[in-house]
């Protein structure tokens, strides 16, 4: 069986449909690690953590930020429906780096009261929006 | 005889309120537009999200899930969504009579509220039915976290079987002249579909498929929320343009009656006092 091109993408988050089309490989932040797609990858469902997703389309990739959700992976097509799913140029750096800082502080202090897991999560999310964001911010520079 | 001037203060108050229902029209119109948009983002979501669910519930034992049990009818909830506002024709009477006709309907079950909007609160208030839970400007600012937050508490007094069956009475939207008031189970979760052997797809898992499934099932209680919600409010707009289109078009039709009114009175007084002129000047 030949194998298909391109693979459909679709994002979706409750929200709204925030990607749709065609691309050539995307990679997802599994709750067990990044798992990268190709065109013609078996069937699988999976749980997203918190991290990047990317797609590439040609020699150009996007990246995103994503928090908690499912995917769906048929050869042809890649659902992913993520509680939340931010662009690149939608994030907000000054907030994440309030979010990552706040996290910290929590983190370290000696407050017995501290949910550890919450605080981790947050500055998880805080550091992977950032990234997301800065990734895009190098290449808005000329080069 | 009377008095014109009270006639043309009829006119200008009409002509205020004619304003006012005109620009809440266009304000309507505009936020219809945008609740309207917002239903037809969310629809990529749930739909995935079923076809997801169905494909996996063939492979997941049935009650494995707490939301799936089916424990009878006898301790129901009803989640009333109405407005916080008024002026919109029938839209809040019509929920609110549908749910009380439910509550009559299941007068020998326990049935508490759950109630989302102004109106309802308002309404089931001087009323002796017991209210579990009630929020008022849902409907206004409407975020999926609220849709969750909701969800996370009704899940939650279903899976410690305080509630057998959650049921939801909102407006769908159809169109904006259609209304219609639904009552819709939302748990337990409806049994899903069970596609054919052909249709069936084997899955490569990363976790085990029920752990999928169970993480799954609350995200889809709370995407009926949300999907519920985004509804009623898409609705509400649409009524409220519709009653605002109505009274706007009765008020020109009253400052015409008026007008029409004031001139005739104006006429009479012109004639009554030549007459007087007249014989006046005859009688001399």
């Amino acid at each position: 069986m030949a194998l298909p091109e391109h693979i459909h993408l679709e994002i979706a988050t409750p929200e709204k449909q925030v990607f749709s089309g065609p691309v050539d490989e995307v990679t997802v932040p599994s709750t067990v690690g990044y798992l990268g797609i190709l065109p013609g990858h078996a069937p699988l469902l999976g749980e997203l953590g918190i991290g990047e997703i990317s797609y590439k389309i040609g020699d150009h990739r996007e990246y995103l930020f994503c928090s908690w959700g499912f995917v769906e992976v048929l050869p042809e097509r890649v659902i992913i429906l993520a509680q939340r799913a931010e662009n690149a140029s939608e994030i907000d750096i000054k907030r994440a780096e309030q979010a990552r800082q706040r996290a910290q502080s929590r983190l370290t202090s000696k407050d017995p009261n501290t949910d550890f897991v919450r605080g981790q999560l947050a500055a998880l999310r805080a550091i992977s929006r950032l990234d997301v964001a800065r990734r895009y911010q190098h290449r808005q520079l000329p080069r | 005889m009377p008095n014109l001037r009270d006639i043309r203060r009829r006119i200008r108050s009409a002509k205020n309120i004619q304003q006012i229902t005109r620009a809440m029209k266009f304000v309507s119109a505009a936020r219809l537009r945008r609740a309207q948009e917002r239903v037809v983002a969310a629809r990529p979501y749930a739909r995935q999200m079923l076809s997801v669910l169905n494909s996996l519930a063939t492979r997941v034992p049935e009650h494995a899930h707490p939301l799936l049990a089916q424990r009878g009818d006898q301790k129901i909830e009803l989640v009333v969504i109405t407005a916080d506002k008024g002026l919109c024709g029938a839209y809040n009477t019509n929920i609110l009579k549908e749910a009380i006709g439910f509550l009559a309907g299941h007068s020998d079950k326990s049935v508490e509220l759950n109630i989302l909007g102004k109106r309802a609160r308002d309404f089931f208030r001087r009323r002796a039915f017991s209210v579990r839970h009630e929020a008022i400007s849902v409907l206004s600012t409407l975020s999926f976290a609220d849709a969750a937050a909701i969800a996370a508490d009704i899940i939650q007094e279903f899976e410690k079987e305080k509630k057998d069956q959650v049921l939801l009475v909102y407006n769908e939207f159809k169109s904006v002249v259609q209304q219609r008031v639904v009552v819709e189970p939302l748990l337990p979760i409806q049994r899903l579909k069970d596609l054919g052997a052909a249709d069936r797809i084997d899955y490569l898992y990363d976790e085990p498929p029920e752990r999928i499934f169970n993480n799954l099932l609350p995200r889809h209680v709370e995407t009926q929320i949300f999907r519920a919600l985004l509804e009623a409010a898409a609705a509400e707009h649409g009524a409220r343009m519709t009653a605002m289109d109505a009274a706007t078009r009765n008020a020109t039709e009253m400052i015409e009656n008026l007008t029409l009114f004031a001139n005739k009175v104006r006429q009479a007084g012109i004639t009554r006092e030549l007459i007087e002129i007249v014989s006046g000047a005859s009688s001399t």
